[in-house]
């Protein structure tokens, strides 16, 4: 029953007949399609050729495939070429892929200079298109956020306070560690090298300005759009391929409003609370290691950081934090939007949401910082 | 439950599933036989798909016995389970195609993954698998989400029929299909049968179905095969559920 197929020449007069015998089934694809190919080569020795099934044991797609594959390119080959001893069993099953057209296999296209040329070139020219797409979120979101102000009914306060807790509340330890740790770890570099020059004392200085200027928002900013972000992205994206927002919009709700409105906010709400925990964490780590490392006690720690930092200090890292927001909000909504309907799909856009949400946030911290110093503060 | 039935090719003895503390199936009972197309049926969230399931090993059973080709499928090692898998082929509900590969890709998969063979054979496999499905060769380069929805049944069809398996699952093949494709969907199943021997395990609500591509019927209630039976024996039935269902307003439709 489960014979292993063979297919035999056996010379009759000026013809030839091939017996086919034993399972020309699936399992044995690999050696059917020798034995057929080898057949194939026949083509043009004999002026007829049978091909006689009648001892083939079981047969399937697979096999019926092959034996009517072996029979026109015999054909092809101007031979006359026939199949005998089919059983009824079999024969609707050959029947089937005689429908069967052969097309030429598509040829995928290989990788060539020129083609990935034209993908860098389509890459930049998308920049354009990138940032118009971000620009029109924007408005779309304000355009919302300026009809739920007309319309307070409109706005989703429970679904903005859900966000809030999953971007904010829940993000706190996370934050709170990383940017405890970075405090230490300036801390113990300053001391280290200021040592050098008797200058230990100065590591609050630098301490202070770093973290509340640039790292203790920039970093916080930089976690939440790889922790919200993505988030953001890979949930408006999976709704998008299941048919939700389409859902929601033939049903009269605008999904900016009720989908990315609350997430808007929540963000922007966000990222100042966690950028001023992160900044006072990040002050109470360096200042651990100051005491314990560097034998600056608390209270020399306390009286510099108040000599050396002022208010604008603060106020400039902490009025960059909900620009910044927006700025991760904005791209993680336009990418999840984006969405095709493939699993690939998803995961490339939400790539490309952590990506272009991180670079935007350093390029936002570089135009601010121009600004600032050019204003004096 | 008849009794024994000595060909069976999957046998399935007082199993029981339970999700917390909601008892789904309770010590059922089922034979399917060889070459026979079985159609299960039942009130919708009765445990249809839970039980489709279940024996092909994707919900965890709390008690109770499965074989598949004679293969005690708790009792098989990893080798002898491959071997089942590889007999047996799994419409989804919803198709479950892999939304990143095109439909080509989609059906060539368990072909390229399971046997050597040359992409020339591959292709035209594929073709043929379209064809045997009612599908021409030109969606072959479309990805699932360019499909529409009955598309995807064929599609998802002509993949679990890829490596001409013995036995497959149909979880509602007709739903979602208007009743012209569904009628030949169950003619295509019919002639599968026949052609490849095929043994047909498929959970369905349309009557149609039943009445021309199943040999025999078997009904989910309680959590266990409350009947199982020709068409004819479930018209017959005094079960309510059963005569309310073949004997319906709808039932009717389809018999004149």
């Amino acid at each position: 029953m489960n014979g292993n197929p063979t297919l035999e020449r056996i010379a009759s007069g000026n013809g030839l007949a091939l017996c086919a015998a034993g399972s020309w089934t699936a399992r044995f694809a690999p050696v059917l399609e020798r034995l057929v190919t080898d057949a194939e080569k026949l083509g043009g020795s004999r002026p007829n050729i049978f091909i006689d099934v009648s001892q083939v044991s079981k047969l399937d797609t697979f096999g019926a495939w092959l034996i009517e594959r072996l029979r026109r390119s015999l054909t092809e080959g101007g031979i006359e070429a026939q199949i005998a001893g089919l059983s009824a069993n079999y024969s609707s099953l050959v029947d089937e892929v005689r429908r069967v057209k052969a097309q030429p296999v598509l040829e995928t296209s290989a990788v060539t200079i020129s083609g990935m040329l034209e993908q860098v070139g389509r890459s930049v020219a998308g920049v354009g298109g990138t940032l118009v797409g971000l620009i029109d979120m924007l408005g779309a979101v304000l355009a919302a956020a300026g009809n739920v102000v007309i319309h307070p009914r409109g706005f989703r306060l429970t679904s903005t306070i859900h966000h809030l807790e999953q971007v904010c509340w829940r993000a706190v330890p996370i934050v709170v560690l990383i940017t405890f740790l970075i405090g230490c770890i300036i801390a113990q570099q300053g001391i280290f090298h200021f040592r050098q020059f008797g200058a230990d004392i100065f590591v609050v200085d630098m301490l202070g300005v770093l973290v509340l200027r640039e790292i203790g928002v920039l970093l916080v900013a930089i976690m939440v759009a790889g922790r919200s972000g993505s988030a953001y992205t890979a949930e408006l994206g999976s709704m998008k391929m299941r048919e939700e927002i389409d859902a929601l919009r033939t049903m009269g709700f605008d999904p900016i409003e009720v989908l990315i409105l609350p997430r808007m906010l929540a963000l922007v709400l966000a990222l100042p609370i966690l950028a001023f925990l992160g900044a006072m964490a990040a002050l109470y780590g360096g200042g651990l290691v100051a005491w314990l490392y560097g034998g600056v006690d608390p209270e020399a720690f306390l009286l510099r950081l108040r000599d050396a930092i002022s208010i604008n200090h603060f106020i400039v890292g902490i009025i960059k934090a909900p620009v910044m927001a927006a700025v991760i909000g904005i791209v993680a909504c336009v990418e999840g939007l984006a969405v095709q309907g493939s699993a690939e799909s998803l995961g490339q856009h939400t790539t490309s949401s952590v990506v272009k949400g991180i670079f935007l946030v350093i390029v936002m911290d570089g135009v601010f910082a121009i600004f600032f110093a050019s204003i004096g503060m | 439950m008849a009794g024994e039935i000595s060909d069976a090719i999957i046998r399935v003895r007082d199993i029981t599933v339970q999700f917390g503390t909601t008892r789904v199936l309770d010590g059922l009972n089922l034979d399917v036989k060889r070459g026979e197309i079985l159609g299960f049926v039942g009130p919708s969230g009765a445990g249809k798909s839970v039980l489709t399931r279940t024996i092909i090993g994707l919900v965890p059973k709390l008690a109770g016995r499965i074989e598949v080709f004679g293969v005690d499928l708790d009792k098989a090692n990893t080798a002898e389970r491959r071997g089942v898998e590889r007999r047996w082929g799994i419409l989804f509900q919803q198709g479950a195609l892999f939304s990143s590969l095109t439909v080509r890709q989609n059906i060539q998969f368990p072909v390229r993954e399971y046997l050597k063979v040359s992409q020339r054979l591959l292709d035209e496999i594929m073709v043929a698998k379209l064809g045997m499905v009612g599908l021409k060769p030109e969606v072959a380069d479309r990805y699932p989400s360019e499909l529409s929805g009955g598309m995807v049944k064929r599609v998802a069809l002509a993949r679990a029929l890829a490596l001409d398996p013995e036995l497959v699952f149909l979880d509602e093949p007709t739903s979602g299909l208007d009743p012209i494709g569904a009628g030949d969907f169950d003619e295509l199943v019919r002639t599968l049968q026949r052609t490849l021997g095929l043994t047909v395990f498929m959970v369905t609500h349309d009557l149609d179905s039943l009445y021309t591509a199943c040999d025999r019927i078997a009904v989910l209630g309680n959590g266990k095969i409350i009947a199982a039976g020709s068409i004819a024996d479930m018209k017959a039935s005094k079960h309510p559920w059963l005569n309310q269902y073949f004997n319906g307003k709808r039932a009717r439709a389809v018999v004149v």
